[in-house]
């Protein structure tokens, strides 16, 4: 086999097998059991008694999500101000700018709920104190947010009636301290004895071999780098994402990133399994989740190793594959894995341009974000694969004319009124996004934006609509990677994407808790004969199906327009 | 909602602490026991820093081992690729025009044996390597500039060829700033 392939195989085999131990690890965090990182106590119980706050007392979900919402709005407000002021305020070595009002919007409010959507690139955009006070300090705790919000739904599957979803802060903090924190360092250390940079020395200025003089940015890059991956986050040191070679300086590294972009969102199926006591359920989830990870990855990686067939008439030779915004060090092989890794979770970190990429790759890593639920980001992904069962508990119980029951608990018209809802969201506003920007495109090609919308897009035809529509999708995604040949850093993308940004985070975060902390108040109804077993393989690939359905009828006619079509008449 | 917004702000400031200041300060110091220390690795000729290890930059010369194509001119102050797509006319016309370029500097190169990363750009716009096959076409070029056997040449791009990761994992590559540096000391 080629060295290519086996390095894609063997960096998905030790994700799982590492996921494994950390599953069961969370597990016990969690529950409160004993844990090697036990040496944690002090600093949680300061943080506690600095905050005021009382780790035993329970919540029900109004309160949890009352103190999930208040903090991160809270972040909003800061994020946004230190972004709009970063050029008065200290570590700013290279004197880069302050953001516009837009910019500053649209980045508070991308690192805010997970996303890294990026309209600038790290080099000039930002300064070393909004990358480490900002940037680095809203990965954490972003991805922190979001497994919280899990583990407090975790607690609503966990018992047979309740009202206690768990208490938010004490669970926020030690997602922190005990899973987020250590790791990261670890991580970090890696990539640091890897040349990664670690400094605060600003940007240099050399003299190469041909006597160019050119500068060469750096920074604190390694502990962001770490982050920005375990917490599925994404947002680049550099504006060339994991593609830099100071942000991802060899395959090892690339291994890495890999591999921690992928471990969290897998380990939280097996902490589910151990933590509310159905390990059948959590492995049926993962491995509906992984044939549709595969589903979207063969395609993807066949195409970007037999290369462009338009390269291919030119005459040269493309013996590894397409090589257009790919680096040599990683090759098609692994770039191909990663952009479909990347987009399934919602990570979207990049270590090739995924614009260049083959139409098919675009449209697997399009299809995977539309999704969303293959593995998912940090603590969302199950959440939102939480509402795709709904769904599908709610169409079995049609099926079969019984009131629809999950896990001993009736789902009636207020939940499945609230999972319909959140579906018919992320369609309205990819769609909807996208049209209102090829409208402007079309009509208005002269608005005296920025960038003018005539100038928006980097390619001709289908691949343009791509370009919007991709943009979008990434957006309600929290995905954060684009095509980046995009024109977006202007008030039109800034604002429509940042109001997409968090609509789409929020209410999919809402809602299953919501649907959650309602069912788990209700009576339990002991299993009989006629309950649907949502842990058996049926009901599996029944949730498959209702995933298949929902997203070809939403999404299909505008990929028709974009990727699609453009695959179609290169085939040609 | 108040008794919220007063934890909120109390643990965002101990947090920012912990994540924003300890955290980076505490990997500033792991960094100053790498190679490079923590600033990035960098490659000197007769004690004069002519580069970063890892930063690819622009060879155009016939006397080196070109490097790929950039989208930010090999300038590391930015980064970032094309961004087209295969399906842009506009884009095939460059890579034509690479091609051409190519063989009128490698007149006894065969189209159908340049690899496709000599014509294309990369993801980074920084990539600092070559495949061995990329770095190979070139040779008779350079053997007809500097006069030194093409064998010798193949020898030192075997050297210099980095294996895939435990002989097994990943591309094999080159860094083509190391492969000129080297080739400049050949004599």
């Amino acid at each position: 086999m080629n060295t290519e392939l086996a390095g894609v195989i063997v960096t998905f085999i030790i994700t799982v097998l590492l996921a494994i131990p950390l599953g069961r690890y969370i597990a016990k965090v969690f529950a409160g059991e004993r844990t090697l990182t036990d040496f944690m106590n002090p600093v949680e119980k300061f943080i506690y008694r600095f905050c005021g706050i009382d780790p035993q007392k329970e919540m029900n979900w109004k309160e949890f999500l009352k103190a999930l919402l208040t903090i991160n709005m809270l972040w909003l407000v800061y994020a946004f101000f230190t972004l709009l002021f970063q050029d008065k305020l200290p570590l700013n070595p290279d004197g880069n700018p302050a953001q516009t009002p837009d910019l500053a919007f649209n980045t508070a409010i991308s690192f805010l709920v997970n996303c890294d959507l990026q309209h600038y690139s790290g080099e000039s955009g930002v300064t070393y104190l909004t990358q480490l006070f900002v940037v680095t300090f809203l990965q954490f705790v972003s991805a922190a947010t979001g497994i919280a919000a899990l583990v407090g739904v975790f607690n609503a599957l966990k018992e047979k009636t309740t009202n206690n979803l768990g208490n938010f802060w004490q669970i926020f903090i030690k997602t922190i301290t005990r899973i987020l924190l250590p790791i990261s360092i670890v991580i970090a250390i890696i990539f640091i004895f890897n040349g990664m940079p670690s400094s605060f020395a600003g940007k240099d200025t050399i003299v190469t071999m041909q006597g160019d003089t050119v500068g060469v940015s750096r920074g604190p890059v390694a502990g962001m780098v770490a982050i920005k991956h375990l917490g599925t986050n994404g947002g680049g040191w550099f504006g060339a994402n994991s593609a830099h070679p100071l942000e991802n300086p060899n395959y090892f590294t690339g291994m890495i990133e890999l591999i921690a972009q992928t471990v969290i969102p897998i380990a939280m199926l097996f902490a589910m399994g151990l933590y509310i006591k159905r390990k059948k359920f959590a492995y049926v989830i993962f491995g509906i989740m992984t044939i549709g990870m595969l589903c979207l990855l063969v395609p993807t990686m066949v195409s970007e190793i037999s290369g462009s067939p338009a390269i291919s008439k030119l005459g040269v030779s493309q013996p590894t594959g397409a090589m257009e915004g790919k680096e040599v060090r990683f090759g098609p092989a692994a770039s191909g894995y990663w952009s479909i890794i990347t987009t399934v979770i919602s990570t979207g970190s990049v270590n090739s341009m995924h614009d260049s990429s083959m139409p098919v790759s675009g449209l697997m890593q399009m299809l995977g974000m539309m999704i969303n639920a293959f593995y998912g980001g940090c603590g969302v992904g199950i959440l939102n694969y939480y509402i795709y069962i709904i769904i599908a508990v709610f169409i079995s119980g049609l099926m079969v004319g019984r009131t629809p029951e999950l896990m001993g608990h009736k789902v009636e018209a207020r939940e499945v009124k609230i999972a319909a809802l959140v579906t018919l969201l992320s369609a309205f506003l990819i769609k909807g996004g996208a049209a209102l920007a090829a409208y402007f495109v079309a009509h208005h090609g002269d608005m005296a934006w920025a960038v003018k919308p005539s100038a928006w897009l980097n390619n001709p035809s289908y691949h343009g609509f791509s370009e919007m529509l991709y943009e979008f999708t990434s957006a309600n995604a929290n995905n954060g990677s684009g095509f980046e040949g995009l024109g977006d850093n202007n008030i039109f993308w800034n604002v429509s994407t940042g109001f997409v940004l968090i609509l789409a985070r929020f209410l999919p975060i809402i809602g299953p808790v919501a649907i959650a902390g309602l069912l788990a108040k209700k009576k339990f109804v002991p299993e009989s004969a006629g309950t649907l077993k949502t842990d058996s393989l049926t009901f599996g690939m029944m949730t498959m199906a209702v995933i298949l359905i929902i997203n070809a009828l939403s999404y299909f006619p505008a990929l028709a327009l974009g990727p699609i079509a453009e695959a179609l008449r290169g085939a040609n | 909602m108040k008794k919220y917004l007063l934890t909120s702000i109390k643990l965002t400031a101990v947090l920012l602490v912990l994540l924003a200041v300890l955290y980076p300060l505490f990997l500033s110091a792991v960094g100053k026991l790498a190679r490079g220390k923590g600033n990035g690795e960098t490659v000197s000729i007769n004690g004069k820093v002519v580069g970063y290890a890892n930063i690819g930059q622009k060879f155009t010369q016939d006397k080196y081992f070109w490097s790929r194509p950039s989208a930010v001119n090999y300038d590391a102050a930015g980064s970032g690729g094309s961004n087209k797509a295969t399906s842009n006319p506009e884009y095939l016309k460059t890579v034509q025009d690479r091609i051409d370029t190519f063989l009128v500097h490698n007149p006894e190169i065969r189209k159908e044996d340049i690899p496709a990363e000599l014509v294309t750009a990369s993801g980074s716009g920084l990539d600092p390597d070559l495949s061995p096959a990329g770095a190979k076409v070139q040779v008779k070029r350079i053997a007809a500039t500097r006069h030194i056997s093409e064998d010798k040449l193949n020898n030192l791009i075997d050297e210099q060829t980095v294996k895939p990761l435990l002989g097994v994992f990943g591309p094999a590559k080159v860094n083509v700033l190391k492969l000129n540096v080297t080739l400049d000391e050949m004599k």
